[in-house]
């Protein structure tokens, strides 16, 4: 029972987390850029629920507000910084964004306070197998609106003409913009969309997790994994890779031991890491 | 001419360097005010108990200046506080700690906010012999490596949830009960795990799961699932506000049942506000609260304190400023029965403090420490959907009967 406990809060986890990270392969696609912000993002947008939290409306229309702003955000962002390091080097970008994403703790620690917050959505609990197994409803909600988010957004971008065109600057932004597809706009979509898809995530994480201007980080490490594992411009290996990370990091806890928990994670990655290089050099051996 | 430039440059260094020692020398004391300096979280991770921190500096600096300020010498001083922002960076304070003390000449001490920051400035104002009192700063080891101008006014940190275990053995009849605990990686919350592993032994209990919560954790469902496998009697869990909302969070969602659950930091994450009815029966460690029946001619009892604390500032104050306001009395104290401003003098009259505030009493152990207070634990209690905290120990001050077991999550409505 312990273990399909374990498999089901590491899955809705997982799926969460890739939610965030799918944002980041986008971007990181598109634009070339690694953001470090990331994290920091989600967290705004979690702020933007828990605020009408405070309203007296329900948290969970969060995932449709703090989208809509974050996506405003995330475009006003690109206008402001992104724009100036696009084509640059990637170590630029990293500077750039870790500048933001200290930016953005300040300003949160300032509007929002430095107390830990949490927004309650009440939604109860599912218990399975005579009560052995319990799930917060929260969780399958989010999981729920992250699936639902993610494969809206695989749609808009094959059928949509931005969605077209975000992918054709992917693939190759000169010849993008030789047929005439305006990458500038495209970029500055592309990174609002980020945005939007950190602000589902933050709204979700309100009413599952906790909130607090100091906690993006480890999102954005997170998230910055998954899509090492995963690859640019995969989405289903983006989504299991998520949940193949939320799975390994509950089992990593039940049998190393919760202090191990994070530092599993990280072995976890210089393993694959090297094992993909192991893997790269057999492909490459005629270059050498 | 170049050297008469060089010269000129070296002269002018020469006496800007004269000067600030000068004025440091005698800068602890300047005209009718005591200048004391504190570091403090005004940004960063730690600004809002920070800010409860350096209300409860300031709102014993006014009370005290307002009713005669301090008598040293048959001459009356008023006290000023030189604050500087520390950023919650532990090195960053240990600069601003040396910048206090030799740009600005301060002589005495305020701790910051937190056991991380106090173990930082502590190594710079034993270098320098400056005497500091600090208020929130509980790890034992700010109290095991001897330093000699430290003092804390807050029980340490090993003792707050030890009352908790005594009171789970008590309810067992006598017999050791099995623990579950989970606690953050940080110095405060592993000292609090120190304590309970020291109960343990001493009363016989078991420890089944011992579980260490990374700082960056916000989940905690892994550790909860184990202690819904194995039943523990009493459920601890110390990781500052974060650990406190993230415990709640999930023991409701997974709807884990313990007979007790202690935890820290309650207050600060204002639990029963933000929880409601699902942190019912929780037990918290607290260093005060105001309806502890202690007093002081300054603020009088808690609950005056409490109600004044409330019209200053707007809001009810938390242990973290109360215990602030109460570095000040001892500071006061201090001053007067030394009656010098030398600082060996105050160090040594400090050594000597037994007093009583409206905190509590006052008295420090060979480490430091204050050794005359004890901890109180209070429970989370509902009316409705009104939650309070009431103190259920030590009994002397229960205002309420410690509730036990907690009521499975399947009878709560």
């Amino acid at each position: 029972m312990l273990m399909v406990q374990a498999s089901l809060d590491g899955i809705l986890l997982g799926i969460l987390f890739a939610l965030i990270a799918y944002g980041m392969a986008l971007q990181w696609g598109v634009m070339n850029i690694i953001n470090i912000a990331q994290g920091d993002l989600v967290i705004l947008g979690g702020y933007i629920a828990y605020t009408i939290y405070l309203w007296g409306i329900h948290p969970a229309w969060g995932v449709i507000i703090s989208p809509i702003i974050m996506f405003f955000v995330g475009w006003g962002l690109y206008k402001l910084v992104i724009n100036k390091v696009v084509d640059r080097d990637l170590f630029i970008s990293i500077l750039a964004t870790f500048g933001i994403a200290i930016v953005f703790q300040q300003l949160m620690n300032f509007i929002f306070g430095a107390d830990v917050v949490v927004a309650q959505s009440e939604y109860g609990t599912t218990m399975l197998f005579d009560n052995s197994v319990t799930l917060p409803n929260s969780k399958i909600f989010s999981a729920f609106i992250s699936v639902l988010y993610a494969v809206a957004l695989v749609i808009y971008m094959k059928k949509s003409r931005l969605g077209r065109a975000i992918r054709a600057t992917a693939q190759n932004a000169r010849a993008a913009k030789i047929l005439g597809v305006d990458t500038e706009k495209v970029y500055a979509a592309t990174f609002g969309i980020n945005a939007a898809l950190c602000g589902i995530a933050g709204a979700l994480i309100s009413i599952t997790l906790t909130l607090h201007p100091y906690v993006g980080l480890p999102y954005t490490v997170r998230s910055f994994m998954i899509v090492i594992v995963a690859g640019l411009g995969n989405l289903p290996a983006v989504a299991v890779s998520g949940m193949g990370l939320g799975l390994f990091e509950e089992f990593a806890d039940y049998i190393l031991g919760t202090e191990f928990r994070i530092g599993a994670v990280f072995m976890l990655l210089v393993f694959i890491l090297v094992y993909r290089r192991f893997k790269l050099s057999k492909k490459r051996e005629y270059l050498k | 001419m170049n050297k008469i430039a060089k010269l000129f440059v070296t002269f002018i260094s020469a006496i800007t360097l004269a000067l600030v020692s000068f004025t440091s020398s005698f800068a602890k004391v300047e005209g009718e005010y005591i200048v004391l300096g504190s570091a403090i979280s005004l940004t960063g991770k730690y600004s809002s108990n920070g800010v409860h921190t350096q209300n409860g500096y300031n709102m014993a600096v006014d009370r005290i200046n307002k009713m005669g300020g301090v008598e040293v010498q048959g001459k009356k001083y008023k006290f000023e506080i030189i604050y500087y922002d520390d950023e919650s960076n532990p090195k960053r304070a240990a600069q601003l700690a040396e910048r206090l003390i030799k740009q600005d000449g301060v002589h005495y001490m305020l701790g910051p906010y937190s056991s991380g920051l106090t173990k930082a400035i502590a190594p710079v104002t034993e270098k320098y012999k400056i005497p500091m009192v600090e208020a929130n700063g509980a790890s034992r080891s700010l109290f095991t490596k001897g330093y000699k101008y430290l003092f804390a006014v807050l029980s340490p940190a090993n003792q707050y949830l030890e009352v908790a275990i005594d009171l789970a053995v008590e309810k067992n009849g006598g017999k050791g009960v099995k623990i579950a605990q989970a606690f953050e990686q940080d110095a405060f919350s592993q000292d609090v795990r120190l304590g309970i592993l020291d109960a343990a032994k001493r009363t016989g209990s078991e420890i089944i799961i011992d579980d260490k919560l990374p700082k960056e954790l916000n989940d905690m469902a892994a550790t909860l699932a184990k202690v819904k496998a194995v039943k523990p009697d009493v459920l601890v869990v110390s990781g500052h506000t974060k650990g406190a909302l993230t415990a709640i969070r999930q023991i409701s969602e997974m709807k884990v049942d313990v007979p007790m659950l202690a935890m820290t930091h309650c207050d600060a994450a204002k639990l029963s506000k933000q929880h409601g009815k699902k942190s019912e029966f929780a037990l918290c460690a607290s260093q005060w609260h105001k309806n502890l029946s202690y007093k002081d001619k300054f603020f009088g009892s808690g609950k005056k304190y409490a109600k004044d604390f409330q019209k200053e500032f707007g809001y009810d104050p938390p242990y973290q400023s109360a215990e602030s306001s109460a570095a000040l009395l001892v500071f006061k104290d201090a001053f007067e029965r030394a009656n010098s401003f030398d600082r060996d003098a105050v160090r040594d009259a400090l050594v000597d403090t037994e007093m009583q505030t409206f905190y509590g009493n006052i008295k420090f152990g060979p480490g430091g420490q204050n050794v005359a207070k004890p901890m109180i634990l209070f429970q989370v209690r509902c009316k409705g959907d009104d939650c309070e905290n009431r103190v259920v120990a030590p009994t002397k001050w229960a205002s309420d009967k410690f509730y036990h077991p907690i009521p499975k999550w399947s009878e709560r409505s």
